[in-house]
């Protein structure tokens, strides 16, 4: 405990590595499995049974996917533009792994007398006695977000293919027009909270057994956030910049092996951190009963809502269509946008009020 | 330990700044660009002002970045090796070297003036940086802010009449 | 978090602006539902509207009220300045419905960008914090640089509007580094604040960042007001800007810009005085002799009138140098009654040119003395009060702007100021000489000259000879408004 690097003790060094490997591996794990899931959870709903084959009820299946991409041969188009085309991928996944450092996944625990804040980028302040965490959190991971667009855009254009290009001017116009509908739906949450801080808003959802949690007091903000944040990670019914029948899947059309796997995996860990800030932003986060007194309930409540909405979102792609491109656009902009502004207007003039 | 970061943010500021330029490729230009507002956002971090470094990517990497990239990319600007512009790159860097001299000159030999005002590290560190721009923006700079609705309309309604087809 | 409580504000520094605002957002709406070829009418009603905000502005001479915590003044300086604007709006209006019906290009999104670009330059004459200042400028900019591109069929007036939009923009972002190491350096935006935090510095000229802040928004302001070495970009726009546009833009930011100058060189930074005036005199030798003698090489007449606007920049600069009363009331005595003798040349201009753009050199001015007299004595009034001839505003405000550089002892800048005028004598006379003295090459139709125009050239007209003859009724106006900055 004594030992101190550069002005910090020991422990913060330890529990930051600690941290950074139990989110990462968490993330990494979701993602493997939320393919085996979401064509588990397809197929029953299709009455079919899913992969049953590689172990128990195809359990193994993600392992054997992972084996099959990384022993297929790497393919680069010879018009394609190598550096852009090489560093894509890489700027799809880095993003959508980032963001998971601001969101809390659990209380406060204590391990020999060092308190460990449950999320990345915080830590325990002895002399002022509270956690600090990244106080711009939302703004973190909406600018993040922001930064997954060129991993696409760049995937599309460096691939010298016509598909590619489509698909990738689509994914971005679309990213770039849901992120502003997302991003002013949820600025009625910061109208309640007063804070950008994600471990406070998580805090101020813990009273009233459930019903402080911001999905009851702002639900047009919780509906439109979860939707707008759905298109901006291209999931369906919003997924048309990878649309097979019209596109050839879009801007990987020209990516194969490992790299293929990479803009896969980004899709699925956006998806993690989309449910991830929608649980933390309005449905209270790790908060549950019994979550303050026993701190390591929290992650379970956590990953339990996480989980809960990644199975909302495969409903979603086992029963609705896909949108036509003018329609989605109308309703980003013509719909959701003037929807969220008058939210914010209602809530302002309510705050007002009470 | 930041005096450290300092300089690898630096460096990685000044290689990205000068690929900006030197790169033949314009997307690899426009991903150096992006860069270096990436370092500027860290320099935010560094001052106490997250806000700012958050809407730095947002604004400048997420969104104008992407309108470039997005132009670039439609316009399908290749490579041009023809073009040599070696006289104006002559000139232009004499003139750069003259004045970066004259600006190290001027710093070393006056006693570098300190930013001066109400506004210290303490004191955003105390109210929250988002806090006090929120508060600033809402009384001492009311009037500017509302004049800033006035100048978006006005280009809105430029570009309109610049770029529809028929009007 | 404790709860802010809003300034209390007073809405009447910012009356005009508002009603101009409301007004031309209402002119939008019109020209949304009004059927396209019938938008003349928005003419009639944004003149009115300018009119009215004239008479609002006028009321408020006098005063001295600040609001928005200083943001915002209202004192004779800004009233002064506002009734510039609104005249060369006023007379803009008048002429612009006439040329826009002709270039086919009446579009009714015309009216509400010229009275958004007068909001702007308002902003930035009453604008006491270098943001309002700021932000009125981007106002203006943004606002013209549409004007400039406002014919879109024509590819001179593309190139126009693009290479203003470019070169305003690099401008702009020079102007907003020298506001921020000014913030840097004294702390706030507030113009009287930074002139006390100056002042109480033991040697403000040896604090770099505020020489550099002072030195960028000098550099900033110098391409608004196309001041030499900075004004590569004013001879192609106001070549290629529809002629109205050009008419305002010669008169109207050009006036803004050395309004928000004077505030700001006046106001924030007199203890500089002495560097910045050292850099104005560079500065305003510089751009009347480019001025003039490139104008001499010019053939088309609209060129050949932005090297002469970019010449004048420079005999306002020699007030600016100057610095004392006479001076800086010289500088707003000649701004006022450039508006009037700028635009109405330029009347002059659209009703001489045909459509397209064409028959816009001084070789298609042969004859005008015959065919219409009438016209060619405009011109004539026109070309003299620029030259400088008594008894026209012209030779007035010279004769103010340079005794102010002599009472200060700046003896060479008024001689190099005479001597440059003398020059400009060459290529004002060289277009009379073909108005009265050459016979017209061919033989065309002459505009008709509309009731509008008419009114636009009478007062300019008046406008440029009343002052010349009376001058001491304006210039007591100019010399209370500079009084209290």
């Amino acid at each position: 405990m004594g030992i101190e690097i550069l002005g910090l003790p020991m422990m913060y060094y330890i529990a930051m590595l600690a941290k950074v490997l139990v989110a990462f591996v968490f993330v990494l794990l979701t993602v493997a499995y939320a393919t085996y899931a979401e064509r588990k959870i397809i197929g029953h709903m299709q009455v079919r049974l899913g992969p049953m084959r590689t172990g128990w009820h195809g359990l193994l299946q993600p392992i054997a996917d992972g084996v099959k991409l990384f022993f297929k041969e790497e393919i680069i188009p010879s018009q394609a533009s190598t550096f852009a085309f090489l560093i894509a991928p890489l700027i799809a996944l880095i993003p959508a792994f980032i963001t998971f450092a601001v969101i809390p996944f659990g209380g406060t625990i204590e391990i020999m007398g060092y308190k460990i804040p449950m999320q990345v980028a915080a830590y325990y302040d002895t002399t002022a006695g509270q956690v600090f965490d990244v106080n711009v959190g939302v703004l973190y991971i909406l600018a993040m977000s922001s930064l997954g667009v060129y991993g696409i855009v760049l995937a599309g254009w460096a691939s010298n293919s016509k598909y590619s290009l489509m698909g990738g001017l689509r994914a971005s116009a679309q990213m770039i027009s849901y992120e502003l509908s997302a991003g002013l739906s949820i600025i009625a949450v910061f109208m309640l909270s007063g804070t950008l801080s994600l471990t406070k808003i998580v805090e101020l959802q813990s009273g009233m057994g459930g019903f402080e949690w911001y999905v009851f007091k702002q639900p047009l903000a919780a509906f439109m956030f979860f939707i707008c944040a759905l298109a901006e990670i291209n999931r369906t019914p919003f997924d048309l910049p990878e649309a097979e029948t019209e596109l050839v899947s879009g801007f990987c059309t020209e990516y194969s092996s490992m790299k293929y796997a990479m803009f896969f995996m980004a899709e699925y860990a956006n998806m993690v951190t989309v449910c991830a800030l929608t649980t933390t932003l309005f449905l209270g986060g790790w908060n549950g009963p019994f979550a303050v007194a026993v701190p390591l309930l929290g992650p379970v409540y956590f990953v339990a809502k996480v989980y809960f909405l990644m199975f909302f979102c495969m409903w979603i792609r086992a029963t609705v269509p896909r949108y036509r491109y003018d329609q989605l656009m109308h309703l980003g902009w013509k719909v959701f946008l003037p929807l969220a502004l008058v939210n914010i207007v209602v809530t302002g003039i309510i705050g007002y009020f009470i | 330990m930041e005096t450290l970061f300092f300089a690898i943010v630096s460096l990685v500021a000044i290689i990205s700044a000068i690929l900006v330029i030197t790169c033949k490729n314009p997307i690899n230009s426009a991903l150096s660009l992006i860069m270096t507002f990436f370092c500027l956002a860290t320099y935010y971090v560094m001052l106490d002002a997250p806000f700012m470094a958050a809407v730095q990517v947002m604004v400048y990497a997420g969104a104008i970045m992407v309108l470039i990239v997005f132009t670039i990319m439609l316009l399908n600007i290749r490579v041009n090796a023809t073009q040599k512009h070696s006289h104006r790159i002559l000139l232009g860097s004499i003139i750069g070297f003259f004045t970066l001299i004259n600006t190290i000159v001027l710093l070393v030999k006056s006693q570098a003036a300190k930013p001066v005002g109400p506004f210290t590290g303490d004191m955003i560190r105390n109210i929250g940086h988002s806090e006090l721009i929120g508060r600033e923006m809402f009384t001492t700079f009311l009037l500017p802010f509302e004049i800033t609705s006035i100048l978006l309309l006005v280009a809105i309604v430029g570009s309109v009449i610049l770029a529809k087809k028929n009007i | 978090m404790d709860m802010i409580s809003i300034p209390v504000v007073n809405m009447t520094p910012i009356l005009p602006e508002i009603f101009l605002s409301v007004l031309a957002m209402v002119l939008l709406l019109l020209n949304v539902f009004s059927p396209s070829g019938k938008k003349s009418y928005l003419a009639y009603i944004s003149f009115i509207g300018i009119a009215a905000t004239a008479v609002l502005v006028g009321a408020g001479w006098g005063g001295h009220i600040e609001s928005f915590s200083g943001a915002v003044i209202l004192d004779n300086f800004a009233t002064f300045f506002k009734m510039i604007f609104l005249l060369a709006a006023g007379l803009t209006v008048l002429i612009s419905d006439q040329y826009m019906e002709r270039e086919e290009c009446n579009h009714g999104e015309l009216y509400p960008l010229i009275l958004f670009t007068v909001v702007g330059m308002m902003l930035m004459a009453s604008g006491t914090d270098l943001m309002t200042i700021f932000l009125g400028l981007e106002v203006m900019s943004v606002s013209l640089y549409v004007l400039a591109g406002f014919n879109r069929n024509n590819k001179k007036s593309n190139e126009a509007g693009l290479k203003y939009f470019l070169l305003g923009a690099f401008s702009t972002g020079f102007l907003l580094y020298g506001m921020a190491l000014t913030y840097g350096a004294t702390g706030t935006t507030r113009v009287y604040k930074i002139a006390s935090v100056v002042g109480q510095m033991t040697l403000p000229s040896a604090n770099i960042m505020l020489l550099a802040g002072m030195l960028l928004m000098m550099t900033g302001f110098a391409f608004k007001i196309a001041a030499a070495p900075f004004h590569m970009w004013t001879p192609d726009v106001y070549e290629g800007a529809p002629t109205p546009m050009t008419a305002f833009m010669s008169a109207g930011p050009k006036a803004a810009g050395f309004a928000a100058l004077l505030r700001i060189l006046l106001v924030a930074l007199p203890t500089l005085q002495i560097e910045w005036s050292q850099l104005l005199w560079v500065l305003a030798v510089l751009t009347m002799t480019v001025g003039n003698i490139t104008a001499l090489r010019q053939d088309n007449i609209k060129r050949m009138l932005a090297y002469s606007s970019i010449a004048h920049a420079g005999y306002a600069l020699v007030g600016l140098v100057a610095g004392n009363g006479t001076g800086t009331a010289g500088i707003l005595f000649y701004m006022l009654s450039y508006a009037f003798m700028n635009i109405g040349a330029f009347a002059i201009i659209i009703l001489v040119s045909k459509k397209g753009e064409t028959n816009g050199n001084v070789m298609d001015f042969a004859g005008l003395g015959f065919k219409r007299p009438l016209l060619a004595v405009a011109m004539t009034i026109f070309l003299f009060s620029l030259a400088g001839m008594p008894p026209t505003a012209g030779f007035i405000g010279k004769f103010y702007l340079f005794s102010g550089a002599v009472q200060k002892g700046y003896i060479w800048l008024a001689v190099i100021g005479v001597l440059n005028s003398a020059a400009s004598v060459y290529y004002y006379l060289r277009v009379m000489v073909y108005m009265y003295m050459k016979e017209p090459t061919e033989e065309f139709e002459w505009t008709q000259v509309t009731a509008p125009v008419a009114l636009a050239l009478i007062i300019s007209v008046a406008g440029s000879m009343i002052p010349g003859i009376v001058p001491s009724f304006i210039l007591e106006f100019a010399q209370q408004a500079v009084k209290l900055i």
